[in-house]
């Protein structure tokens, strides 16, 4: 019998196993999956753009080397390669690649020189400026110092570590399909806590593996796909959009009811921007419902009501007739 | 009068207690809050535990259902149409009036007859209508990459969740009815008997 529960627990677990594995996929998606092909938007400096794109918008490149006096064909490196479409869907698209980068990159071959350049963080164009001020980039940049990744590396770990100003795009406050959002969003972390490499930038850690180091939450795949890193990893600030300040592992959401409960917190982050819609048809957090299901957090008032109500009146009828049993034995007692 | 064989006890304990594990732990899941994160036990602990109970619920209905079919165990569970709703009312009438007044109980248990039409219609309709349903929801949510997202514009999550919360309620409220009823024997305490030691004593022995 032991044998025969082990087998069923174990296959059980095998069809979890498949569709997390599956759903595992998914949660690997790099920004690049979420950019579609055809860009619209036609930029004012698209001539200028375009001679950067020439060779920096592809893997291979081809110029003329002079001293040699031939013509040499090269793979671009992987950092420096800037996809035209993500560019032009991403926040920064209406802008010239030397708005950014020095005059000088447009002369080939670019100076050694330029490599080393400044470059520049949100706060220096986004700060102190009364157009982004509803954005609050100051506090976002306060709270992001206070964050376990700047404290890391102060020096070293700047906004462009998770936000790449060539493709990045504003996400969650626009979104239409939030589990596009979240997987979008998830890729931004697992850029580096997926790729060994870029990890090694910052860590000396021997590995990592998202997937083990999750292994107490239930459902895992099911979470990685409907709740981004930062519900758990982030500390809440309602005044600013997205939180930033990343807390220390040791800090992280790890009690479920966090989540799922009445109060939820993924009112105060995921949802934060649809949460007006307090309630719905009944249900706690109700919009939540529109892109998944919280157990605990979506129970539904009127069914608790009813449930209520329906458990008392079994009580009640229990009850009056342990009373009548009760008199009818103690009457039997008497004429006995 | 030996009513109760050995593999119904044994299954029958065996489905009370996951019953109540997972009556336990449900109620920990759908009423948790912040502040009262050890609502009787805490998610985390609650989840596992439903989990586990829930894939002995299931090894144990599929005992249930093969026990019924080998053996003549399932003859009890069918129900006959002729005079069907008159004995539901007589039964209802004994309970309710009859018994107060020192009727005789309209269909005493008999080899033939282990339940009373009352309790066959809530015994079928409990296991053979809301213990499935209760676990294909269950299934749904244990895996719920496997559940149908939207139905009619619907989450298919909330539905399975709705269904299986429901089903577990009226099962919950079947419980306390069974056990309550399982009072109403010769004495409060010898139906409770009869299913640990399998003889049944009718109120004439």
């Amino acid at each position: 019998m032991k044998l025969f529960m082990f087998r069923i627990i174990s296959f059980l677990s095998l069809i979890n196993l498949f569709s997390l594995t599956s759903a595992g996929s998914s949660l690997f998606k790099t920004e690049n999956d979420n950019v579609h092909d055809t860009v619209s938007f036609v930029s004012r400096f698209e001539a200028d753009n375009n001679r950067c794109f020439k060779c920096h918008g592809q893997e291979k490149y081809e110029y003329t080397n002079e001293t040699l006096g031939k013509q040499v064909k090269d793979m671009m490196c992987s950092e420096r390669i800037i996809h035209k479409n993500e560019f032009y869907s991403s926040n920064h698209k209406s802008f010239s690649c030397t708005d950014c980068h020095s005059e000088e990159y447009v002369k080939f071959p670019h100076s050694g020189t330029l490599r080393m350049e400044q470059k520049y963080i949100c706060l220096d164009c986004h700060g102190g400026d009364a157009k982004f001020a509803k954005y609050h980039f100051e506090e976002i940049d306060s709270e992001y110092r206070k964050s376990t990744h700047f404290k890391m590396e102060d020096e070293g770990f700047t906004c462009w570590k998770c936000h790449n100003p060539h493709t990045y795009k504003i996400t969650v406050r626009n979104s239409t399909n939030l589990k596009e959002t979240i997987a979008y969003d998830n890729a931004i972390c697992l850029n580096c806590h997926s790729d060994y490499n870029r990890f090694q930038l910052l860590s000396d850690k021997a590995e990592i593996n998202i997937i083990q180091k999750h292994e107490w939450l239930p459902n895992q795949a099911s979470h990685f796909a409907n709740v981004r890193c930062i519900e758990c990893h982030t500390k809440i600030n309602n005044n600013i959009p997205v939180s930033h300040q990343i807390r220390p592992k040791a800090e992280a959401v790890r009690l479920c009811n966090e989540c799922h409960s009445k109060n939820s917190i993924l009112m105060a982050s995921l949802y934060k921007f649809e949460s007006k819609e307090q309630r719905r048809d009944g249900f706690f957090n109700g919009i939540i419902l529109n892109a998944s299901y919280v157990i605990g957090a979506n129970r539904n008032e009127y069914l608790n009501y009813i449930s209520l109500i329906i458990f008392f009146v079994v009580i009640i009828v229990i009850i009056v007739h342990v009373v009548f049993r009760v008199k009818k034995k103690t009457k039997n007692i008497k004429e006995e | 009068m030996y009513l109760y064989p050995k593999w119904i006890r044994a299954w029958h304990v065996l489905n009370a207690a996951m019953f109540l594990i997972l009556i336990v732990t449900g109620l920990s899941m759908q009423y948790t809050d912040k502040g009262n994160a050890s609502y009787v036990v805490g998610f985390a602990k609650a989840v596992r535990w439903h989990n586990f109970a829930a894939v002995i619920l299931i090894l144990s209905y599929i005992l249930f259902v093969t026990g019924n079919l080998l053996t003549n165990n399932g003859r009890y569970y069918r129900i006959e149409r002729k005079g069907f709703l008159s004995n539901l009312k007589k039964q209802f009438k004994y309970y309710s009036i009859g018994m107060f007044r020192g009727e005789k109980h309209p269909f005493p248990v008999t080899e033939e007859r282990k339940f009373n039409p009352l309790q066959k219609i809530t015994y079928v309709l409990a296991m053979y209508v809301a213990v499935p349903l209760l676990i294909i929801s269950g299934i749904g949510l244990l895996l719920p990459e496997i559940t149908i997202t939207t139905v009619f514009g619907i989450s298919g999550l909330i539905l399975t969740d709705i269904l299986h919360i429901t089903m577990g309620f009226c099962l919950s409220i079947f419980m306390i009815i069974h056990i309550y009823t399982c009072t109403l024997g010769s004495k409060p305490t010898s139906l409770f008997r009869g299913i640990i030691t399998g003889y049944h004593v009718s109120e004439d022995e």
